[in-house]
């Protein structure tokens, strides 16, 4: 069962090979019995998972059962979901139990899925390698010496060690693409506003979107349709209608016009990873598609440009974590300025206080505009950018990160080359735009993932490019040692 | 502070004024939860006025709404995109960290209001700026020894900030300009001026320079008052304050200061060095606001009648003097109420409003009602004011039948009945009541002809004793002329 899709499980309960129960009890027993080596997980919730699979088996008997009827899913933990708590990776936050459902986890729960637990993922989805967990690193299956990649580690290993079909992701600056490559899954960043925001912890509100890893663009799709689409609750998200993803997933790629971004075939990027990117283009001109080189002169500005923004929008969000209300508070506190300082001291980790210090900085009186203020028009620049370069192509493809998986305690006492793990997945987010990464080869034991990039709600198109070179290739379907 | 005077020889004092009006929407600006006053603390925030982790702010359409007719009301721009932004500071009883306003890009810009001072000369006061935040919550100690509560009942209530230009140049103009917001909001119907509730409050940012100076002298922020009472109060002691605090060689310091009613004294709170660096930033949870001119033409059509325009037009429409019909529309109640007397009585507006701005403001004042809750109704006052215009009572009978109305919530009719209060205007009563008069005072009938012309008055004084009053004062008048004369 666990090697099944989210489109062949779904399939697979409707003609009663198994049922939902029995199928989460076969994926949560290989959920806990990983648990000690991956540390994907910071909740599970087996209790309740088994309530929601007896529940789906009664819509299946009653032939009353949405599409992800019975489909054991996992939400990255800044998903609020109601009863369960929700940790956000953060000693702050560890004992915090949302009284309500993100948007994303009412849609995904009235669809039928069935929720057995929360993953890991760094502490408020500041990382790029899920090592500022306050749960412990994550484990990349291929490789447990190495990284899952980060924020959405936990989802991302989940998926990869078959643990799951499918789980949900957040992409701030890279945080599904870039661990979905790194675990050799298939990870979706909508367009910014496509998702609904309502119960996502912010982190950075402008750049954060909800997505989904899975096992395949198919399933991708499929999950995307039922989590789409407007929410009154979020200002942000877009009055759009959401087409069917799935039904334009075949379409031909004969006459595609793939632009290849110069900038990021540059002298970081390792050339084993390279190799398998080029390969991966040769096969999708093999199915007719045009590939062309297209440069977007403003996209090196983009690590600079997101770590001013995220930060200051950062440095806001997480000033509601102050002991008062919520989430971890100090022993015995002295005064309110006491309580505020050690709460806040005692809470969050390393890198979400550098990061919160660095936005608290470019927000000063003196620093605005300097910082903040040139950040948002380079921002602006880079989106022109993009847009100039969907006039001449329908896709964008680049590798999406430079190098495969590193070793755990490798980059976490240099942040900037920690940071420039993101340098191929930032431009997308400041941007607004779509972006899938697909496994596309391996260096060694690691998967390489090759991002798509698509203009303003072309989901279907880049879904459409990740499906036609997923059935063409088996990069996807492979799994790691000792999770097949 | 007794000492305290407007008249400080060689300086001249620079007022401008923050004032923070509650919007009257039904539920708060960024959710859905009630904005009624004095529900149990916490009763009204739901998980969004509580800054609950991975909430989001709706903007409410119907405080734009009331910003925009606010704007259009003072003449001022309403900006065709502006931008939220947040505020950001720690405090307990602000949940999220920040607080959500409006900063470079407010929703109205560059208006101006008319103020009328005590002498009757006018001037007008320019507003820089207006915008929407919403309020935060409320730190109680009361009845919580060595603890501070949370009352959150508060937070997320829409605001509009009303910024004035620093043209102020007394506590009375400063007052008078409080005032006169404080009307046009209420005629606006965007916020119910409680100024208990805090629903009107104001931040006086005040300084002195020597007169005909054209620096600007440092400022201090006198923060929250919340009566026309303590404004003028505040902004006398901070003027004798600064201004003795210059002549002895001091320097006054950028601060923000509380007024403290009890001691009628303001005091520091904290200094520039200690303020906060709030970094502004626009709020990425929420779009820009952008209004289309077919949205503000759809407010401006709903605009009720201004008070100024209002004051105009029932000085030519009732012949009213300046005075009052300035105090007649002071607010759109007491505007309705005298309109709705006219209207029923259908005679002299004048006496009309010589009766609302008289006798009825004074009972309310006395009894500190406002005209909606008035003892005596529009039309009831009405039929009184027939009654002296049919001559069935006289004006001072009058007086005396309003109390009565007043004190015992009957008309005037049933009044008047009752305690025989008819007038006497048959000229056989009156004259056979002189005649007794007469007769019963030769020694003053014999000076009168004598020449002594002032007793005429006490003549009248004795008829209208003798008749209780009752006596038409015209008719008496004229018959007691002929009596003497005979």
């Amino acid at each position: 069962m666990h090697s099944e899709t989210v489109t062949q499980l779904s399939a697979s309960l409707r003609q009663r090979k198994f049922s939902a129960t029995e199928l989460t009890q076969s994926l949560l027993a290989r959920v806990e019995r990983a648990q000690p080596e991956l540390n994907a997980f910071i909740s599970i919730e087996a209790e309740s998972a088994l309530a929601a699979a007896a529940a789906a088996d009664r819509r299946l008997a009653a032939g009353d059962a949405p599409a992800l009827t019975g489909i054991p899913i996992a939400h990255k933990d800044l998903f609020c979901t109601e009863g369960v708590r929700t940790t956000c990776g953060s000693r702050m936050l560890a004992n915090f139990v949302s009284p309500y459902d993100a948007t994303v986890v009412a849609r995904l729960r009235a669809a039928g899925s069935v929720l057995v637990g929360k993953t890991n993922m760094d502490e408020f989805a500041m990382g790029s390698s899920n090592e500022t967990s306050y749960f412990g690193p994550v484990r990349n299956p291929w490789d447990l010496s190495c990284v899952p990649g980060g924020s959405s580690g936990g989802s991302a290993a989940a998926v990869a060690a078959r643990l799951l079909p499918a789980t949900t992701g957040t992409d701030t600056g890279g945080s599904i693409r870039q661990p979905a490559a790194l675990c050799g899954v298939t990870g979706l960043k909508p367009t910014y506003g496509r998702v609904s925001r309502f119960g996502m912890v912010a982190f950075a509100s402008s750049l954060d979107q909800a997505g989904v890893l899975a096992r395949s663009a198919e399933d991708c799709a499929l999950l995307l349709g039922v989590m789409a689409g407007f929410d009154t609750r979020d200002s942000t998200s877009v009055d759009a209608p959401v087409p069917d993803y799935r039904a334009s997933l075949d379409r031909p790629l004969q006459g595609l016009r793939v632009g290849l971004l110069q900038e990021f075939f540059d002298k970081g990027l390792d050339p084993k990873v390279e190799a398998c990117i080029r390969a991966g283009l040769e096969v999708l001109r093999g199915q007719g598609a045009q590939l062309k080189e297209v440069s977007l002169p403003s996209l090196p500005h983009s690590v600079p440009t997101y770590y001013v923004v995220a930060p200051a929008e950062c440095s806001s969000n997480l000033a509601r974590f102050d002991g008062v209300r919520f989430g971890h508070r100090c022993e015995n506190p002295r005064d309110l300025t006491d309580m505020y300082e050690r709460s806040r001291g005692e809470g969050f980790g390393a890198e979400v206080k550098r990061r919160i210090m660095t936005g608290t900085y470019v927000l000063s009186a003196g620093y605005y505009d300097a910082y903040y203020l040139k950040a948002q028009r380079v921002r602006a620049l880079i989106a022109e950018d993009f847009k100039r370069a969907f006039t001449e192509v329908d896709v964008l493809v680049s590798p999406t990160t430079p190098t495969p998986a590193f070793a755990i305690g490798a980059k976490m006492n240099d942040p900037v080359t920690m940071y420039l793990n993101d340098i191929y997945t930032i431009g997308a987010n400041l941007a607004g735009l779509p972006g899938i990464s697909v496994p596309c080869g391996f260096v060694g034991a690691l998967p390489v993932g090759m991002q798509i990039i698509g203009g303003h709600f072309t989901e279907e198109r880049i879904l459409n490019v990740a499906h036609r070179f997923q059935l063409e290739t088996d990069w996807h379907k492979r799994a790691p040692e000792g999770y097949r | 502070m007794t000492a305290a005077t407007e008249n400080h020889s060689g300086w001249e004092t620079v007022i401008g004024l923050e004032i923070h009006a509650q919007l009257a929407t039904r539920s708060k600006i960024f959710s859905g939860s009630p904005t009624t006053f004095g529900a149990p603390p916490n009763a009204q925030a739901d998980l969004i006025d509580l800054g609950y982790p991975g909430v989001l702010p709706v903007l409410n359409g119907e405080a734009v709404r009331m910003a925009v007719l606010f704007g259009l009301a003072i003449g001022a721009r309403i900006a065709p995109r502006s931008v939220f932004a947040r505020k950001n500071y720690f405090y307990p009883d602000l949940p999220k960290g920040y607080q959500i306003s409006q900063y470079e890009l407010p929703i109205v810009a560059g208006g101006h209001v008319e103020i009328v001072l005590d002498d009757g000369s006018a001037r007008r006061v320019g507003i820089t700026r207006a915008h929407l935040e919403e309020d935060a919550g409320k730190s109680l100690h009361e009845g919580l020894p060595g603890l501070t509560g949370i009352d959150l009942n508060r937070a997320g209530t829409p605001l509009i900030e009303i910024v004035s230009e620093p043209e102020m140049r007394s506590a009375r103009e400063a007052v008078a300009y409080m005032k006169k917001v404080h009307t046009l909001v209420r005629y606006l119907g965007i916020c119910d001026g409680n100024m208990q509730e805090g629903s009107f409050r104001c931040d006086a940012n005040v300084s002195v320079r020597p007169t005909g100076s054209e620096k600007f002298g440092t400022r201090a922020e006198i923060k929250n008052i919340n009566s026309f009472r303590y404004v003028e109060k505040a902004i006398n002691f901070e003027v004798a304050r600064q201004i003795e605090l210059l002549e002895g060689g001091g320097k006054v310091v950028q601060e923000t200061r509380l007024f403290d009613p009890d001691r009628g004294e303001t005091r520091s709170m904290r200094s520039k060095e200690e303020a906060n660096d709030y970094r502004y930033f626009p709020d990425p949870d929420l779009l820009p606001v952008e209004l289309d001119e077919q949205f503000i033409a759809g407010v401006r059509a709903k605009m009720p009648e201004l008070p100024d325009q209002k004051a105009r037009r029932f000085a030519s429409e009732y012949q009213l003097s300046g005075y009052d019909a300035q105090v007649l529309t002071a607010s759109r109640e007491l505007a309705d109420y005298y309109e709705t007397v006219v209207r029923e009585f259908g005679g002299s507006a004048k006496l009309a409003a010589n009766w609302v701005g008289g006798d009825l403001a004074a009972c309310l004042n006395r009894d500190g009602l406002e005209i909606t809750a008035s003892r005596v109704s529009a039309a009831a006052l009405a039929v009184l004011l027939r009654r002296i215009d049919d001559q069935t009572i006289s004006g001072k009978i009058a007086k005396d039948v309003f109390a009565a109305m007043w004190d015992e919530q009957q008309g005037a009719d049933t009044i008047i009945a009752a305690r025989g209060l008819r007038q006497i205007t048959d000229d056989g009563s009156i004259e056979q009541a002189i005649a007794t008069v007469l007769a019963a005072n030769p020694a003053q009938l014999a000076d009168y002809r004598a020449g002594k012309d002032k007793l005429f008055g006490f003549f009248i004084g004795q008829v209208m004793k003798a008749t209780q009053g009752k006596a038409n004062p015209e008719r008496l008048n004229q018959l007691l002329k002929k009596a003497l004369s005979g």
